[in-house]
């Protein structure tokens, strides 16, 4: 195999050995030794990883976590086994996640002079025939077939072919912090390197002092994408004017709010392109150690991130000395175990420092006295991974994009009922209604829009009325919502919005370190509130209890509001928003709980009534055995009747009943 | 790796230490017993209070062992939206058990997991770390029938 280390034997790169043009000649051609033998390898080399030239056909398997969990495993092992019975010498590549979730598994394949393939939800079942008909008889399976990507050598082996960023879910991305996902291999840092890498660190440490790659990055006005949107510059400039003998530098990467996976998806794709980004923040402050705070139930992403670390540092680009220029950095990983409220960056800290992940008053933040009392810059992944491209392009042509407030892009992760699930980038200030409809594609199943959900459980739900608003920082807040971490769940009109409220809730409540008041109390009576509107007029058991219920629905907004105010962080202060956001749009579904008691989209099921269709029933009995409460009466093959008293709406019954003979009122 | 090289990975009397000490020996004990958390206590010179503070406080730790097969359902926002409370409840009913839970033969365990990240696939559970996607009521009880045939 060859590698960048083979080519530049005789200046070769390390800690020990540093030269500072070493990424320089990579992207520019070599500076020092006029070796033309040398410097035909590297061209020839670089051609070939980037497979612009290239000799052998390469397949190139998604798989990242979504790609794994429909099965990716599988259709790699059947590849190797089929490339083995047809004697054929292919490189195979496992890579990461190219966006598109809801296409996975996608299989890419390059042969020489032709476009690369995009071949969408493979299955181990189907891989015979696609390699026979491309690897061999070369042409195309047009039913698999997502797209092509463009002729990089000017040929195209395969005639006219629908390109992939022209098919409806990549048309309306801007691809900056994603360009390299699912497209090179991610455990390869000379692909990195190949495609521009690390050329933002080796401006930065040659040719620029950090009090100017911190004035670049506030020119540039990248913002934190982790949620609060704090301009990314001035966080550094904070700690860079700290006098301290230790600064540290902390990743977080403990994306622990449901339904995003943005993160995860740039550590396991691109991971490179983080720690070049935190290499240049670490330079910026003066920082000589850094962690990288990572979910424990992100196995692959740690593992990737491990390799990475010790590939950067084989190839000086991390540890001593970095590119000969005397700046030292060390990087660790620290694995959370589990606390959403680890989030916040005190409470991080703290997880860091090995205690409970609790949250601590600000001031002092932790740019002045921050992990074991030290100033401390704490920026999440798709932060750092913005980094390398401000310093390469310049701050300039960043903050080109985006709008006044909200410069370049933000990674959303599209989920629920929409039709295309996946990772979108797009520049800020495109509309909700761009993402929502033109890239996901709307809601399946003929199925109305509801609302979507943004910014997780500190975001709000918002309504078809308002998804117009240009998406950045400002506009968001004044909806109601907030950017968050970026999740963006669908709902259609089978969804009910104070069910979404109460799951939010339940899951706020149960993450609440319970130091603070305001969060653990109030959250809590809000889940209270929240339950008795959804719960059975049974289990009102004295008129108080139905009293309690319209004191609840009086209260909600006055406790939210308070909650809002007084507590200690983030979390807390967030915690009522999903509440608030349904309460503003969707309160008409809030008084049909409160005074009809009917759940409108017919999902609360104590609200619902069970009736078998005494048409329909043939009298099975499936249903009567499937009752855990014994709830079903009848004789065989005589219709069955439900007793409502002791039917507490599990959906067994319906769920299993053959004939469609139950249904819900 | 044993529990004796955990011990030896770790300097002594270093409290920041605590976390990953504590993850290293659920992974080599499945759980962490009430002797483990002394032995923690001793080897980094903290309150056992504190170590038990910590242990209670994140949500990886288990203070109790696991049954031979761990079911995971995802209550992750996308698979909420798509069911995923019916699917638990499913799987409850099916086990005879409550999410947390192990079956009195140790075979069976339920956990409910924040988000697994496979939100494409909603709702998804996960049976020994192999993915189930695009679930339903029917699909559960037929999969967790298999694995009942399957231990028997």
């Amino acid at each position: 195999m060859n590698s960048y280390a083979k080519i530049f034997a005789n200046c070769w790169h390390t800690n020990e050995k540093p030269c500072a043009h070493f990424v320089d000649c990579i992207n520019d051609g070599q500076k020092c030794h006029q070796s033309a033998e040398t410097r035909k390898h590297l061209d020839a080399y670089k051609h070939e990883i980037l497979l612009e030239d290239h000799k052998k056909p390469v397949i190139l398997v998604g798989m990242g976590t979504c790609g794994l969990a429909n099965g990716a495993n599988h259709v790699h092992a059947a590849i190797l086994a089929e490339l083995e019975k047809l004697h054929l010498q292919v490189q195979v590549i496992p890579t990461g996640c190219v966006g598109y979730c809801s296409m996975e598994v996608i299989v890419d394949i390059k042969l020489p002079g032709h476009p690369r393939l995009c071949y969408c939800r493979v299955k181990p079942e189907d891989v015979p025939l696609l390699l026979q008909k491309t690897l061999v008889e070369k042409s195309v399976v047009a039913e698999k077939l997502l797209g092509i990507y463009p002729a990089v050598d000017g040929n195209n082996g395969w005639g006219e072919l629908p390109l992939l960023s022209q098919v409806p879910f990549f048309a309306k991305q801007k691809k900056q912090v994603l360009v390299n996902c699912g497209v090179i291999d991610p455990e390869s840092i000379d692909q990195y390197l190949a495609r521009g890498g690390y050329k933002g660190l080796s401006k930065a440490i040659n040719k620029m002092t950090p009090s100017e790659v911190v004035k670049e990055m506030i020119a540039s006005g990248l913002r934190g994408r982790g949620g609060g949107g704090f301009p990314t510059g001035k966080k550094w400039e904070f700690a860079l004017n700290q006098q301290a003998e230790q600064k540290y530098i902390v990743c977080n990467a403990d994306e622990g709010d449901p339904g995003a996976f943005m993160d995860r998806a740039v550590m396991e794709s691109d991971p490179h392109r983080v720690i070049e980004g935190m290499v240049i923040g670490a330079y910026a402050i003066g920082a000589s150690e850094g962690y990288i705070y990572c979910r424990a139930e992100y196995p692959l992403a740690i593992r990737r991130l491990e390799k990475t670390i010790a590939d950067a540092k084989a190839y000086g680009l991390l540890g001593k000395n970095i590119l000969g220029s005397g700046f030292s950095f060390n990087l660790k990983i620290k694995k959370g175990a589990g606390a959403f409220v680890c989030g916040e960056e005190t409470a991080l800290l703290h997880s860091i420092e090995g205690k409970r992940g609790m949250p601590r008053p600000r001031p002092p933040f932790p740019a002045v006295s921050g992990l074991f009392g030290k100033p401390t810059v704490i920026n999440n992944v798709e932060t750092f991974a913005n980094v390398p491209n401000v310093l390469r392009d310049g701050a300039a042509s960043y903050a080109a994009i985006g709008t006044a407030g909200s410069k370049g892009t933000k990674i959303f992760a599209l989920s629920g009922k929409i039709s295309n699930t996946g990772l979108v980038e797009v520049p800020m200030g495109v509309s909700l209604r761009e993402v929502v409809f033109d890239i996901g594609g709307g809601c399946p199943n003929n199925k109305k829009f509801k609302a979507v959900q943004i910014g997780g459980p500190s975001g709000g739900a918002l309504p078809e009325q308002v998804i117009d608003t240009p998406i950045d920082y400002e506009n968001l807040k004044t909806v109601g919502a907030m950017m968050g971490s970026g999740g963006l769940v669908v709902m259609d009109e089978t969804t009910c919005m104070v069910d979404v409220a109460k799951y939010f809730m339940t899951f706020i409540q149960s993450e609440s370190c319970g130091k603070c008041i305001p969060c653990r109390e109030g959250t809590k009576r809000l889940l209270e509130i929240l339950e008795r509107l959804t719960a059975s007029y049974r289990s009102e058991k004295t008129p108080d209890e139905a009293l309690l219920r319209f004191q609840g629905m009086v209260y909600m907004e006055r406790l939210s509001e308070v909650i809002q105010n007084t507590s200690l962080c983030g979390l807390g202060q967030t915690a009522a928003n999903p509440v608030m956001s349904t309460l503003r749009y969707f309160r008409d579904e809030y008084e049909a709980h409160l005074y009809d008691r009917k759940c409108p989209a017919g999902l609360c099921r104590e609200l619902l009534t069970y009736h078998i269709d005494t048409e329909k029933c043939t009298g099975c009995t499936v249903c009567a055995r499937k009752c855990p409460q014994n709830a079903i009466l009848g004789e065989k093959q005589k219709a069955h009747y439900i007793i409502d008293e002791k039917c507490i709406r599990c959906d067994q019954c319906r769920a299993n009943c053959k004939f469609d003979a139950i249904f819900v009122e | 790796m044993e529990l004796q090289q955990v011990y030896q990975k770790y300097p002594k009397n270093d409290p920041s230490i605590l976390i990953p000490i504590l993850q290293d020996i659920q992974e080599v004990c499945g759980y962490l017993s009430e002797d483990e958390l002394h032995h923690v206590a001793e080897h980094t010179k903290l309150p056992v209070s504190r170590v038990f503070g910590v242990a209670t406080f994140y949500n990886q730790f288990r203070l109790r062992p696991l049954g031979k097969h761990v079911i995971r359902v995802c209550r992750g926002t996308a698979c909420h939206v798509k069911g995923s409370a019916d699917i638990l409840t499913t799987v409850e009913n099916e086990l005879g058990i409550k999410a947390g839970g192990t079956t009195k033969d140790l075979q069976f365990s339920i956990e409910t997991v924040a988000c697994i990240g496979a939100c494409s696939i909603a709702p998804v559970i996960t049976i020994d770390d192999e993915f189930h996607g695009g679930l339903t009521v029917k699909a559960v009880q037929k999969l967790i029938a298999a694995m009942k045939n399957n231990k028997e």
